[in-house]
């Protein structure tokens, strides 16, 4: 018999038995298409700064049911917290006494984000009262029932919390394409980018080029990318060239076969281009493979096969682009890390390794892109369900799956989601980043 | 010849060949051709665009198959009221449908069309005996079941025995390797010459997929992203295989023929008006196509009409084989390749069967299948023009402005088509 857990606990007995042994019960998330509305409202706004107005101000030009108290309400769907002037930690107290009974009459997929400054004051006080927040926003994480998530904007000082890239990420963290991403903080370190025209369209007008996009995850982007407006290029293996194709077809996007671990792969990039007349307006490093095996078995041929896909020629392809004229002004990169190569992962050690260092490619990129505009993050995808993560064995996926705060597996969708963020223009404020989509998993921060 | 309008090849697109039986032992020829025409669409950006005409064809082909390339072109990306025409000559069927396409926008019929082709030989058709045949057309006019039975009954063990295809020529019952054979020995073409041929046409296609020239004229298939018969060959391994046309003495051996293959392929032909507005720079232009045949019944070399077709096109074009930048002989066997080559060269054949002072003239060896050719990509038999014109017109792209290429397609029936392009920049 096929184990499905969670079409189990969802069917009547299930729930029963769950209740009773207190089995995790996953929620069934409400995506973008089950919720295509910017905010679940009504939204409680807490704080007493200036920017908690301007924040509650801005909800309101969403269409959104805005309150600044909870008292009269039975359900709310969103929680947005506003802590950036707090300078000790007592002064958190009376900004979020309400909260509490706000918590617990939560909507099924309910957002709660904080908004608050980034803890690198010189001032103690300060700084105590900042870096509170980030376990504070972990916790109610963990603590959310019902698809519920929360996460932290944390605006570093100087950056307005009018700048584009904090509207972004509220815009992001507060809608249904944030399903699996929770337990996260996002820092916006730089005021850039700019807010798109259409919201609903916010790639409207960027070329972005994705590879491994045949299928899986990339082909998740693509089709994200194309919803949301952009011109894709899609690239993948030769080997993958009908199923390219097909998707091409499907979705209007430019296939491009090639190997990225060929050594003039970047050149040729850039001269299919400069052949098309297009500019890049982001670039999404999704190829990737996995050859596991314990350490101690590892033989040179897999460490190097997946030290090659998944960093080196990014790395190379990376070095072609800068060296081109076809990156548009808001550049974005974004490459898929993952949470193996934060908290490593048994038989993973060439994948944990190659994981690892795109996070650290992307710090040190992300300066050097700037100095033109651009932007350079990761993202971090847990437990997803695809044909990949299909092959492991039945009870380590049933493991891998309920450890998360969320009790269950990401989509593809979601990985695509966030990375779409990432790409649009708002997405200019944040440098060198990764954002886990990993339904909060216990491993790692 | 001067075409009303220039016609121009914006690009191709096949998926890799597959040896018989291997790789695409389990899709049809409607797949493999789907296959193709999606590829090119994608690349194209052609996604629900009607195009003025499709025309391709295959030469194994099942009854039902009778509208193939029209119910490939419903399957595919494309506007499904793009009509679609099946066509048939043999292995120049590719190129004929090409011809067929080009000709129309040459004449402002239509602006863009594609032309290609497509065979399996792993799903050959298989026919019924001729006294099934009869028998079952009886049974299905039949009245009652009992008149059904009866009619059935009357079948011999011995009719049910299928007739497997043939490559035997219907006039001679000899197949196409026979006749080569017979060719190859009155040519007195060597083991040594027919066998650098292939090593050549295996190095060449090797080293052009190296090089990344097929990318943007192949889309994978079936987990297949190169030819499945090409191989790292040398004269000393395709020294050692024994003859298989020709008796115990022959010299022609698996290595120097081509394979038995499965593929498909597709050419984007349009007017230059239609490639400008749509963005496309032309590769080439097709300047002429043209198809004779010789009689072999009478006793001419069956392959040996391309040795003819070539001179009689390059001379109502006021060229000669020294202009001739690239020259794409399909090597249906090496022995055909040198067999041409020789003709060529020979003042008699030049004199006596041309019409010329002379010999026609020489192909020098660095202009020759420099991508190479059928031997190592396999030669899926309608398939095989579309494959040559696309890679050619890239060739002459790459090459710069002025550079000719000509095309030469032996075919059963003592056929022969041969085409002539133009570099287009």
């Amino acid at each position: 018999m096929k184990l499905d857990y969670t079409a189990f606990v969802r069917s009547a007995p299930g729930k029963f038995i769950a209740g009773k042994t207190g089995l995790p019960q996953p929620t069934d998330l409400p995506r973008f298409a089950d919720r295509p509305q910017p905010v679940l409202g009504p939204v409680l706004v807490l704080g007493t700064s200036q920017a908690a107005e301007e924040l509650a101000a801005q909800l309101l030009e969403w269409d959104c049911d805005v309150r600044r108290h909870a008292d009269d309400l039975d359900k709310i769907g969103t929680i947005v917290v506003v802590l950036d002037e707090i300078s000790a930690p007592g002064d958190t107290g009376p900004i979020i006494r309400d909260m509490p009974g706000a918590f617990k009459k939560m909507k099924l997929g309910g957002r709660v984000v904080t908004v608050s400054r980034t803890a690198n004051s010189d001032d103690p006080h300060v700084n105590a009262a900042r870096a509170g927040v980030e376990g504070f926003v972990r916790t109610l994480a963990k603590e959310a029932r019902y698809g519920t998530t929360a996460n932290g904007i944390l605006v570093d000082d100087g950056v307005s919390l009018r700048d584009p890239s904090v509207i972004g990420a509220l815009r992001f963290f507060v809608s249904a394409k944030s399903a699996f991403v929770t337990g996260q903080t996002l820092r916006v370190s730089a005021e850039g980018g700019g807010l798109p025209a259409v919201w609903e369209a916010h790639l409207q007008g960027r070329t972005v080029l994705v590879t491994g996009a045949a299928r899986g995850i990339g082909a998740a982007i693509a089709r994200t990318l194309v919803r949301d407006g952009a011109k894709v290029i899609i690239l993948d293996v030769p080997g993958a060239g009908s199923a390219l194709s097909d998707l091409a077809n499907e979705i209007g996007a430019i296939p491009l076969q090639m190997d990225i671990t060929a050594e003039n792969a970047g050149e040729r990039i850039v001269d299919e281009l400069t052949k098309r007349d297009l500019t890049l307006d982001a670039f999404v490093h999704n190829a990737g493979i996995t050859r596991d095996k314990y350490f101690a078995n590892m033989d040179e041929d897999r460490w190097n096969s997946v030290i090659d896909v998944n960093i080196a020629a990014q790395l190379r392809i990376n070095d072609a682009l800068l060296a081109s004229d076809r990156l548009g002004d808001d550049f974005r990169l974004v490459s898929l890390a993952s949470t193996s190569g934060v908290a490593g992962n048994a038989g993973q050690a060439n994948y944990a390794y190659s994981k690892s260092a795109v996070m650290g490619m992307v710090a040190a990129l992300a300066p050097i892109l700037a100095e033109r505009g651009g932007t350079a993050n990761a993202v971090a995808p847990g437990f997803i369900e695809t044909e990949m993560t299909k092959k492991i064995p039945p009870m380590q996926r049933e493991i891998f799956r309920r450890s998360n705060s969320l009790k269950q597996g990401g989509l593809p969708l979601d990985v695509a989601e966030t990375i779409s963020f990432l790409c649009s223009l708002p997405a200019g404020g944040y440098v060198g980043q990764t954002l886990r989509v990993c339904g909060q998993n216990l491993v790692g921060r | 010849m001067n075409y009303p309008r220039n016609v121009a090849v914006l690009g191709g697109n096949r998926i890799p060949f597959a040896r018989a039986g291997k790789a695409y032992k389990n899709v049809s020829n409607q797949d493999m051709l789907t296959a193709a025409l999606d590829g090119l669409v994608a690349r194209f950006s052609l996604q629900g665009e009607l195009l003025g005409d499709v025309a391709a064809g295959a030469v194994l082909k099942h009854a039902k198959d009778f509208n193939l390339t029209r119910e490939s072109v419903i399957g595919s990306a494309l506007d499904s009221r793009t009509p679609a025409i099946d066509m048939q000559r043999a292995c120049a069927t590719g190129l004929d449908a090409i011809n067929f396409v080009a000709n129309k926008i040459a004449l402002g019929q239509i602006e863009v069309g594609i032309g290609g082709g497509v065979d399996s030989t792993s799903d050959a058709p298989i026919e019924v005996s001729g006294a099934l045949r009869k028998i079952l057309h009886r049974a299905n006019a039949a009245r009652s079941t009992k008149e059904r039975l009866q009619i059935l009954a009357s079948l011999r063990p011995a009719d049910l025995k299928p007739s497997a295809p043939s490559a035997a020529e219907v006039r001679t019952g000899l197949n196409m390797g026979q006749h080569q054979a017979l060719s190859t020995e009155r040519w007195g073409i060597t083991r040594e010459e027919q066998d650098q041929i292939a090593f050549e046409s295996h190095k060449n296609l090797m080293a052009a997929y190296e090089r990344g020239f097929f990318d943007d004229l192949m889309t994978g298939y079936q987990g297949l992203s190169r030819d499945e018969n090409l191989r790292v060959s040398t004269m000393e391994k395709l020294g050692s295989l024994k003859p298989v046309f020709g008796g115990p003495e022959g010299t022609m051996t698996a290595g120097n023929s081509t394979p038995l293959s499965d593929g498909a392929s597709t050419v984007l032909i349009a007017s230059e008006e239609w490639a400008q507005e749509h963005g496309h720079q032309p590769l080439a232009y097709i300047r002429d196509i043209h198809t004779r045949s010789v009689d072999f019944t009478a006793g001419a070399d069956l392959l040996s009409a391309p040795a003819y077709a070539a001179p009689e096109m390059l001379a109502r074009n006021g060229l000669t084989l020294d202009d001739m930048d690239f020259v794409e002989i399909h090597e249906a066997f090496a022995a055909t390749v040198v067999m041409i080559l020789k003709a060529w060269e020979d003042e008699e054949f030049g004199r006596d069967e041309l019409g010329l002072d002379g010999a026609f003239g020489s192909v020098p060896r660095d202009r020759l299948n420099v991508l190479g050719s059928s031997l190592a990509a396999g030669h899926p038999f309608a398939a095989t023009g579309g494959r040559i014109v696309a890679s050619l017109a890239k060739m002459l792209y790459e090459a710069g402005p002025g550079k000719f290429g000509l095309i030469s397609i032996c075919a059963a029936g003592g056929q022969g088509t041969v085409a002539l392009l133009e570099s287009a920049r």
